[in-house]
């Protein structure tokens, strides 16, 4: 019973939060870039990417600064995901992939031979679009995972569980039945334990892959709630479709378009001014519900 | 309080109206088939079975489409042969186990568990002499065909779903077309390969090596099969993480996969546990427990069925019968532990 309650509880703040879009995106925290203690952030140097002889993603120049948040929007299609997959190689998983340039992770290249991409993936995280629980292992198994999978050592596993699942958001909806398999959880609580999951190995740098885009309104408000508290500690970077979404957790907005030929960024601005002033026509089109 | 009585209801299934007219239906056509079959020169079960089905069939169509309209009709007559085709599938089934447990039960004693055939000639009772040996043998024959090609069989579905190197198409195409080998090729392979150059005597051993190439590609193609379903998205999900790919492979994509895995090996050892040209040629058959699968002949099932059969004399059938009902036995015994080993929940 208390559980529908929350529910309904969640939704009601949710379509408070969504209304007003300006309003919602001043609301938005501002944050100057390099003013956390936590590296120097992500930096995309005219990065290009293929698939096979099908040019997808032209020349994207971008800065992550440490300890915010940047959303991607655009239609889809634009190589928003592609982006994001270049910078923690996962682009490299797909057959006939390509790419140019450089991702610079405290200022070293990415992609710099004899580079250990494991140790990238640690660095750099990663929330999928779909709820990707490991199906095989209970929902504390889930969450130290990360650890078992990359042999790192960790002193206190049940201190670090409780702090990502806290951190993520579920620990009060778990803390009962961490036994549990994960697949047992609704969609949104999936979902936070995916993030729960990426926080386990400290990530500098989370990338995000359309993490709401299965989920109802409640578990999406929770999930924002999330990514705006663990900008405190980290950069995070989030693909969205949600223009309200990309309004309620930025603080830097870059706007891609794929007009034709290969996907390019065609503005990135702080998210107020993407969303009140901005400077590219196909940028107010968009964001203003013109097209896409 | 008034609370008004609201009954569950079943508006979608058929109601008892129905379900009387869909009785008449059959009754009429059982009635019918009868007197057809006793008024024509046709005699026979099959000629009762095949004209039931066309009389209800066409009973059923005629009254479904005075009644109901074409579409009904067509449904009726869909059904049943839809029904027909499922009952002509399991009628063999049902006929050879209800024929093997009929005739194997008659040969069924405790002795069977106790005593080997080493002290028993053909002709004597049934009550002498026992299946001990066959039952080991089969048993040893199995366990180390399992040994050698589970490993194998998975690794090979590895390489084709997890490292899909250069190799890929051909390696498929070989385990798809060995899967299609003769028992008895394998049997010949083993025999001119490894027992008349090297061995030269019968074991287990070269038994289970003939065995396993038989089942490695049952195996491999099973595990392929069941790893190509596992989601793509939890392997990028253990990669994105930190792990390295075989770390990634084996704490999330064969767990994730256990049960299927357990499939293929079910699988693998169906297709071996009754196989005979081989064990013909390699093993021996001895008549005695042979515990060392390395050295001497070794019985089993198979050939103990075989051999049975063969000696022509009524015990000696009847043994062979039973010998069937044993072998059917340990197989589904076999196929009960491994579901259960699959289906467990991973323990904490």
């Amino acid at each position: 019973m208390t559980d529908s309650n929350e529910r309904e509880n969640e939704k009601m703040e949710t379509s408070v939060q969504s209304s007003g879009l300006a309003d919602v995106a001043h609301a938005a925290k501002r944050r100057e870039p390099g003013s956390m203690p936590m590296g120097r952030g992500l930096e995309a140097r005219g990065v290009h990417a293929w698939f096979g002889s099908n040019h997808v993603l032209s020349d994207i120049t971008l800065d992550f600064a440490a300890g915010t948040v940047t959303a991607l929007i655009g239609p889809s299609g634009c190589g928003k995901s592609t982006f994001i997959r270049t910078m923690n190689r996962m682009h490299e998983f797909i057959p006939g992939a390509a790419m140019a340039g450089e991702v610079l992770l405290d200022g070293r290249d990415v992609y710099a031979p004899g580079t250990d991409v494991t140790k990238i993936r640690l660095q750099i995280g990663m929330v999928f679009q779909k709820p990707n629980p490991f199906p095989s292992m209970t929902i504390g198994e889930n969450v130290l995972s990360g650890l078992k999978l990359a042999q790192l050592k960790v002193a206190n596993k049940e201190e670090l569980m409780e702090e990502c699942l806290v951190r993520a958001g579920l620990w009060n909806e778990v803390k009962d039945r961490l036994g549990a398999h994960g697949g047992s959880l609704s969609g949104g609580q999936q979902q936070r334990l995916c993030i729960a999951r990426s926080l386990a190995v400290r990530p500098q740098v989370l990338l995000m892959d359309e993490p709401c885009s299965a989920l109802d309104p409640g578990s999406t408000l929770r999930i924002e709630e999330t990514i705006r508290q663990l900008s405190d500690s980290m950069t995070i970077v989030i693909v969205t479709h949600n223009m309200q979404q990309a309004a309620r957790v930025s603080d830097y907005t870059a706007f891609f378009l794929a007009d034709g030929g290969p996907g390019a960024m065609i503005e990135c601005a702080p998210t107020s001014e993407i969303f009140s002033r901005p400077q590219d026509k196909r940028t107010e089109n968009y964001v203003t519900g013109r097209f896409g | 309080m008034t609370v008004s009585e609201v009954k569950p209801r079943k508006p979608w299934k058929a109601s008892p109206k129905d379900r009387s007219v869909d009785l008449a239906i059959f009754i009429a056509a059982a009635l019918l088939s009868f007197f057809f079959v006793d008024f024509t020169p046709m005699k026979g079960k099959l000629a009762y079975f095949a004209t039931f089905f066309v009389f209800y069939m066409l009973i059923g169509a005629i009254f479904k489409f005075v009644t109901r309209g074409s579409a009904s009709a067509v449904d009726i007559v869909v059904n049943t042969l839809v029904a027909l085709g499922a009952i002509i599938t399991v009628l063999p089934i049902g006929s050879i186990l209800i024929t093997v447990i009929v005739k194997g039960s008659k040969g069924l004693h405790l002795g069977l568990l106790t005593h080997d055939m080493s002290l028993a000639t053909p002709t004597d009772p049934i009550t002498n002499g026992g299946l001990l040996h066959a039952i080991t043998g089969t048993l040893t024959l199995v366990t180390l065909a399992l040994i050698m090609s589970v490993p194998i069989g998975i690794l090979t579905a590895l390489y084709l779903t997890e490292i899909k190197g250069i190799f890929t198409r051909p390696i498929r195409f070989l385990v798809q077309a060995m899967s299609g080998v003769p028992s008895i090729v394998a049997g010949l392979f083993i025999l001119s390969a490894v027992l008349y150059p090297i061995t030269k005597s019968y074991s287990g051993f070269m038994g289970s090596l003939a065995l396993t190439i038989l089942m490695i590609p049952t195996i491999a193609r099973t595990s392929e099969e069941v790893l190509l379903l596992i989601p793509n998205d939890l392997r990028e999900a253990g990669v994105a993480l930190g792990g390295t790919q075989w770390r990634t492979v084996a704490m999330i994509v064969l767990p994730a996969a256990r049960s299927g895995l357990v499939t293929a090996m079910i699988l693998g050892v169906a297709r071996i546990a009754g196989e005979t040209a081989p064990i013909l040629l390699l093993t021996g058959g001895a008549d005695t427990v042979n515990p060392n699968p390395f050295k001497g002949p070794i019985g089993s099932l198979p050939y103990y069925i075989w051999k049975s059969f063969a000696a022509g004399s009524t015990e000696s059938i009847t043994r062979a019968w039973t010998g069937l009902l044993v072998l059917l036995g340990i197989i589904l015994i076999l196929f009960t532990l491994a579901r259960i080993l699959g289906n467990r929940k991973v323990a904490r």
